[in-house]
């Protein structure tokens, strides 16, 4: 089961209740439980909305849209019902901290869902966990179930006469579902193919009602920055970066784990002192900062604050908060193949350069990967990338377009020596792990 | 809504708010490519070939779902566009076959079209491309997956535009691909939409794969020979060795009266004209007993000595006359003059498929609805019938108004027709339950004044301000009276009638009756037509198609002469009662009627000869003359030689060179409007009149736009191919309710057309891959 | 209406189509549920979800394809996926795939004759700060080593036979 990691530097906002028991809903009120909930309930729309703001909250799904604002684009006047929808399908490579929120703290996300819905006079609110994530299926309907019974949810909540009702269900295996509007679509019952935007969900959402949709991880904040007030949230992060996040430190480092630490953290001090290094005294080759769309930052790149405008400003980006240690043993090529892989397997096949784009960088990165590519595969990956990037659909074909971008940008040099029919000049002790079809 | 200004291209555009980029792009004449993007069907923003740049957005942005704005400022072409659109196509050649030289498509594909235009000539791609086997989903639809570039296009045209939803998408990513309903063939309408729309070769029909290469055909426009619609199919004709086979029937330019429409028999059921079994010459029955092969010549003598003489001694009443649902109004004219001024016979009658003499006696100059007034319509009401399997491009029309323009349509039926699904409401009746619900639309007492559903079904009727009302052949006699009776009470209402083969109406509108003139003019009314023919015509209604079987049961009919017709068949007639008549038959096959005659005529159809036709609706429209087969003549030149040889005056049959032709070539115009106008100008400063030959049905057309009102339409906007509405006329017919049972409909399906679908091997395969069903007979 | 479901999964689907403004919504649960019953989604199993929701079998089909955790073919009791996305490649998580199909002899997508094994090859499962890691059916099992994923494979074994026993 999955557990937080910790370290003296972390600051315990969203994991405050984290290995507490709090799933038990008593335990979770003796812990100033659903006590936000009930703030927000006296604050009304426009107050929370306004605290919303104040915290400097943004979404941790990837994009880093100011929460707040989010909210505030849903017209208060509608015809159709309004929603509130948690995306719970946490699918970037190298993240895995949605998963430590759901099984840790349900009822943070139920307590956030209420807020939200309050926020725009919602009466229904969806948590839609990734389909692989059935164990938290149980917990979440257990959290449901007992909110429901303490008269949190349904008819005429904490006594306010205002109704509010929660389904959880699970997807089914599809990274693109991630997607907010793919989201919307594979909860309608569809196939995860993103919606043309706009309209935007604010204003034309689930079942075409205006819809507020936001990460788990996002939705899980919520409940503690009425706890801490909005300000005193923001105080803890860089400006306009308010608050903590939940990092997720995976691969070649010492001390893997999903550390909350404030927005802006050092990446180098997150690699080397929170994470305890590179086991076995190796060199660092790349940091890939914010799950696998993001770009890679070399060795020399890492000392810089992690919050969404530092790693902006340096070509990559925060996204998911999977941060990924690649050491020097680590072959360049077999880790670009590797992601392109994954992107070609999750394409949705909805618009030509992103469908084909993917293959065939997946088919060219093989190829050079395991001997036969010649000088100019390496530009034509290059080129493809590049012809990918703007040009989907809808931001998956960026996240498989930018890192390799990088990828090949940064390495350059790795990409040549597979040159010539050598294939990779790495020692490798498996056999290709290739054609995940 | 109001007009916005935008520049693209730096020419400053103005269209209405709320149109789409793309639209606005090409209304002005400034194309924007696109794969997925189809007018009428929902948006995908798929291919991405449509990204045009937008000032002020940071992306190139689909022209395709974005909506024009004040003072937009966008860049069509430039070099950055340009690459997009070229590596998309780059993307796009990685798997694709590049089996051009053996592609239907070929010649005519958009991603051919697109990659000569880009420049996407390099190919970048080294790995060993996806080959999978093409796929027979059905009779009509193959799939060949790797040329599919997924526009999704025949999904949506299926779906959203057929209601049949038999195309999907599965899997994903490269994986993608369209899929059929029943996992490895199709059951579904067999329209083929799916494959005029598809903008490559990757779904192509049984009827056209590899034949023919597109441009080694010639192309003509004209009207579908099968149900009463009468849908635009464009002829697809290659020369064979004994005339111009038809090798495609589309509709891509879309310029008919249907649209984007074409049904299976539209588009595919042209082949019965290439059947190895049709009839190329003339046959005589012989003293053995069998019909055996003659020249024209022996034939039509023996065929006019023989009705000559039948007429001098038994006179006109022993001779009857049967005429087609699919010959031309030219035809039908000429075939019931022939039989009045000729064989002086008033025994003259055709398949009667609906009451339009009713229909007419009840419209008296009320306005019927043209099959365009469909496409525009804000409220229908639909009595009767099943459109999506009799009319299908009414069915077409209807659904589409429904889904684009938010028309509401009421649905009044006995059985569930699927038409149900688009209405905003609808009642269910017994199937003599007609009357009765008319009675009550009309405020009258009536069995279902009880039903909620059939008393909201009226209120919300009764509230549109405009309405189509379009019934089926339920509707016949008085009760059209009645309908039309109380439809009159509604405001700017349209009425339409629907009967059920490609020229059903015209044979009624020409006199194919034995007691009504063309237009319907009584007998009694007969006096400007024994003028205008210069004969005396005889008084007495003659028989109708029963009664003529009676007769010929009874010995009293000495001859008959059908005409594309197989009433023995259609009447489930005995062989034996036409033993003592002499039988003159043309056909294209050896029909059932055929086989019993004396002489057969081998005749060409629809797609081989010009005239004109009247669908259902009382739209004029030009056929033209597609096809051909050596031996085969035209049912006109056929009755014009068959009057010839029974001595008649061909003149006075045929106005040619004879005056009082009014061909109107714009003289009136002066000499400065064309060549048409010149030679007339030229013409009547000569003091010479257009010359016709005697097989020209124009000549024709010319004598029915002088004698029958309602055809007075606007003849250069019907030559030059404009379908053309019949005018609202005065009848002088009281409605007679002896008619009602003459009326025997088809009860044709999608995939049945009386005689002549027996004969296309599409329809016939269709039906077999289905389960055995029997076929109606005209 | 007859169903191919236990009682208790039937009652669960006619309660699941009222949670919804759209009885569609409950398609992909549906699906799921319906296939841990089954074990895949079988032609009756397609038909009659079709029915309950209200779409065409096609429409089934379609969404079914599109899930990566949808089958429409049977896989072993115990369906092993093992992921080898970057954090876990980084970590070994193709030693442990390799070590999987040498130890059950079968292939990436492989069953085992017995049918108590299946393999696959999976995308990331989120447990990147655990890798390597594997799913048995919806079980995690984390920070594996060869030796570690024989223990677990030997467990499910052991757990099949003492079911068999019984």
């Amino acid at each position: 089961m999955a557990t937080l990691s910790t370290h003296p530097d972390c600051v315990p906002v969203v994991s405050y209740r984290f290995g507490k028991g709090a799933t038990n809903i008593d335990k979770y009120l003796e812990l100033q439980g659903y006590e936000s909930a009930r703030k927000a309930l006296t604050l009304g729309p426009d107050g929370i909305i306004a605290e919303m703001k104040v915290s400097n909250l943004r979404g941790r799904g990837g994009a880093g849209f100011p929460t707040g604002l989010k909210w505030s684009f849903v017209p208060k006047q509608s015809d159709k019902p309004k929603y509130v929808l948690v995306n719970g399908d946490e699918s970037e490579p190298g993240t895995c901290k949605d998963r430590l929120i759901f099984e840790q703290d349900p009822h943070a996300v139920i307590e956030g869902t209420i807020i939200a819905g309050l926020s725009v006079q919602a009466k229904m609110g969806f948590i839609y966990l990734r389909g692989e994530y059935r164990y938290l299926l149980t917990i979440m309907e257990r959290a449901v179930a007992d909110a429901y019974a303490k008269g949190f949810l349904g008819k005429n909540i904490f006594g306010s006469g205002l109704d509010f009702d929660i389904v959880t269900q699970t997807g089914a295996g599809a990274y693109e579902v991630g997607e907010e509007s793919a989201l919307m679509e594979s909860l309608e019952g569809k196939r995860g193919i993103p919606r043309i935007r706009p309209p935007f969900p604010a204003v034309v959402g689930l079942y075409g009602g205006p819809t507020i949709i936001n990460n788990a991880e996002t939705i899980a904040t919520v409940p503690h920055i009425f706890r801490l007030g909005g300000a005193e949230y923001a105080k803890i992060g860089t400006e306009r970066n308010g608050g903590t996040r939940l990092f997720c430190l995976s691969g070649h480092i010492e001390r893997p784990g999903v550390y909350e630490l404030p927005m802006g953290y050092n990446l180098k001090k997150m690699i080397y002192e929170v994470g305890g290094g590179i086991p076995g005294g190796k060199k660092l080759k790349a940091v890939v900062p914010g799950g696998a769309s993001t770009p890679a930052l070399t060795a020399d790149e890492i000392d810089i604050g992690m919050d969404f405008d530092q790693l902006g400003k340096a070509g990559s980006m925060l996204g998911s908060g999977g941060v990924v240690v690649l050491d020097e043993t680590t072959c360049m090529v077999e880790f670009a193949l590797r992601t392109m892989k994954f992107y070609a397997h999750e394409s949705c096949g909805w618009c030509i350069p992103c469908r084909e784009g993917t293959d065939w960088l997946k088919k060219s990165l093989t190829r050079l990967h395991e001997g036969g590519a010649v000088d100019k595969d390496i530009d034509n990956i290059r080129y493809l990338a590049e012809n990918m990037l703007g040009r989907t659909f809808c931001p998956l074909g960026d996240a498989a377009a930018m890192p390799t971008i990088a990828f090949v940008k940064k390495w350059r040099k790795e990409f040549e020596d597979h040159l010539e029919g050598k294939g990779c000049p790495y020692h490798r002790s498996h056999e290709p792990a290739l054609a995940l079809v | 809504m109001a007009d916005v200004t935008l520049t693209v291209d730096g020419k400053k555009l103005s269209t209405p708010a709320g149109t789409l980029l793309i639209e606005a792009c090409r209304s002005h004449g400034i194309e924007v490519p696109a794969f997925c993007y189809y007018p009428g069907l929902s948006l995908q923003a798929a291919c991405r070939m449509c990204v045009v740049r937008i000032e002020k957005m940071p992306k190139l942005q689909t022209a395709c779902t974005t909506t024009v704005a004040e003072g937009m400022i966008v860049a069509t072409e430039s070099p950055e566009i340009a690459q997009a659109r070229k590596a998309t196509i780059e993307m796009l050649l990685g798997n694709h076959p590049l089996d051009c030289p053996v592609c239907d498509a070929g010649g005519e594909c958009e991603l051919q079209d697109m990659t000569f235009k880009y420049g996407a000539h390099e190919s970048k791609f080294v790995e060993i491309k996806q080959h999978r086997d093409e796929q027979q989903w059905s009779p009509v639809v193959f799939f060949d997956r790797p040329r599919c570039i997924l526009c999704y296009r025949c999904v949506r045209v299926c779906g959203e535009g057929m209601d049949v939803w038999a195309l999907g998408v599965q899997n994903r990513g490269a994986g993608s691909v369209i899929a059929p309903n029943r996992q490895d063939h199709l059951d579904c309408e067999e329209c083929g939409m799916c494959i005029d729309i598809c903008p490559v070769g990757a779904l192509t029909s049984g009827a056209y794969r590899y034949k023919t290469r597109p441009w080694e055909m010639s192309h003509v426009g004209t009207v579908c020979t099968h149900c009463g619609d009468g849908c635009k199919t464009t002829l697809g004709v290659r020369r064979s060795n004994d005339g111009m086979d038809i090798v495609r029937g589309d509709n891509r330019d879309k310029s008919g009266i249907n649209g984007d429409f074409l049904c299976i028999k539209g588009r595919y059921a042209f082949d019965f004209a290439n059947r190895e079994d049709r009839l190329t010459q003339p046959l005589v029955r012989k003293a053995n007993g069998q019909l055996e092969p003659a020249s024209w010549d022996q034939a039509m003598d023996f065929a006019g000595q023989r009705l000559r003489e039948i007429r001098d001694s038994k006179g006109g009443s022993a001779i009857g006359v049967i005429g087609s649902n699919r010959t031309t109004n030219e035809e039908a004219y000429l075939l019931q003059k022939f039989a009045r001024t000729v064989l002086a016979t008033n025994n003259i009658d055709h398949h009667r498929t609906a009451d339009y003499p009713a229909f007419a006696a009840a419209l008296n100059g009320k306005v019927e609805a043209s099959l365009r007034d469909f496409a525009g319509a804000k409220a229908i009401l639909l009595l009767g019938n099943d459109p999506t399997e009799q009319h299908p491009g009414l069915a077409w029309q209807i659904r589409t108004s429904v889904r684009l323009q938010g028309a509401r349509l009421y649905v009044a039926n006995h059985r569930p027709i699927k038409l149900r699904r688009q209405a905003t409401a609808s009642v269910e009746i017994p199937e003599d339950g007609y009357p009765s619900l008319i009675a009550f639309l009309a405020g009258k007492p009536a069995a279902v004044a009880g039903d909620q559903n059939a008393a909201a079904f009226r209120e919300a009727l009764l509230k549109e301000e405009s309405l189509l009302i379009v019934f089926g052949s339920e509707f016949r006699g008085r009760d059209i009276e009645a309908l039309v009776q109380f439809g009159s009470t509604l405001p700017n209402v349209k009425f339409a009638c629907l009967g059920d083969y490609a020229n059903s109406r015209g044979a009624a509108d020409m006199g194919l009756h034995p007691d009504l003139l063309p237009g319907y003019a009584p007998l009694s009314a007969s006096g400007p037509f024994a003028a205008a023919w210069g004969a005396a015509l005889p008084a007495q209604p003659g028989l109708d198609l029963p009664q003529m079987f009676d007769a010929a049961e009874r010995g009293d009919l000495a001859a008959l002469y059908v005409v594309g017709a197989n009433p023995v068949a259609r009447y489930h007639a005995n062989p034996s009662i036409l033993r003592n008549t002499f039988l003159v038959v043309q056909d294209m096959f050896l029909t059932e009627t055929a086989r019993l005659a004396d002489v057969v005529f081998p005749a060409a159809n629809l797609y081989e000869k010009a005239g004109t036709v009247t669908n259902t609706f009382g739209d004029l429209q030009l056929v033209k003359k597609a096809a051909d087969r050596a031996g085969v003549r035209p049912d006109f030149e056929l009755i014009v030689r068959l009057a010839a040889a029974m001595r008649a005056d061909i003149k006075r049959l045929v106005s040619f060179g004879q005056r009082g032709v009014q061909a109107d070539f714009g003289q009136a115009r002066g000499a400065q409007s064309g060549e048409a106008d010149r030679h007339g100008v030229w013409l009547s400063a000569q003091h010479q009149e257009p010359r016709l030959s005697p097989f020209e049905p124009f000549a024709i057309l010319d004598e029915i736009q002088r004698l029958v009102p309602a055809y007075n339409v606007p003849r250069l906007d019907l030559l030059a191919g404009n379908d053309q509405h019949l005018r609202p006329a005065l009848v002088q017919i009281a409605n007679a309710a002896s008619r009602r049972n003459l009326v025997t409909p088809s009860n044709d399906t999608l995939f049945t057309s009386g005689s002549l679908g027996s004969y296309s091997s599409t329809l016939r395969s269709v039906l077999e891959a289905r389960q055995p069903v029997e076929t109606a007979a005209d | 209406m007859t169903t191919l479901f236990s009682p208790a999964l039937a009652a669960r689907f006619d309660k699941l189509v009222t949670l919804y403004p759209i009885k569609r919504s409950a398609l992909v649960p549906m699906l799921l549920y319906a296939q841990d019953e089954v074990g895949y989604l079988s032609d009756p199993v397609i038909a009659e979800i079709a029915e309950r929701v209200g779409v065409t079998e096609l429409e089934v089909r379609n969404v079914i394809s599109y899930y990566s955790l949808l089958r429409t073919k049977p896989a072993g009791k115990y369906h092993v996926q093992v992921c080898t996305n970057i954090s876990c490649m980084l970590r070994g998580g193709n030693e442990i795939l390799d070590h999987c199909k040498k130890k059950l002899g079968i292939p990436n997508k492989g069953t085992t004759a017995d049918g108590l094994f299946s393999l696959e090859e999976v995308e990331c499962i989120g447990a990147c700060s655990w890798a390597p890691a594997a799913q048995v059916n919806y079980d995690f099992h984390e920070n594996l080593t060869p030796e570690s994923i024989d223990k677990v494979l030997g467990e499910y074994r052991a757990k099949a036979e003492k079911g068999a026993a019984k």
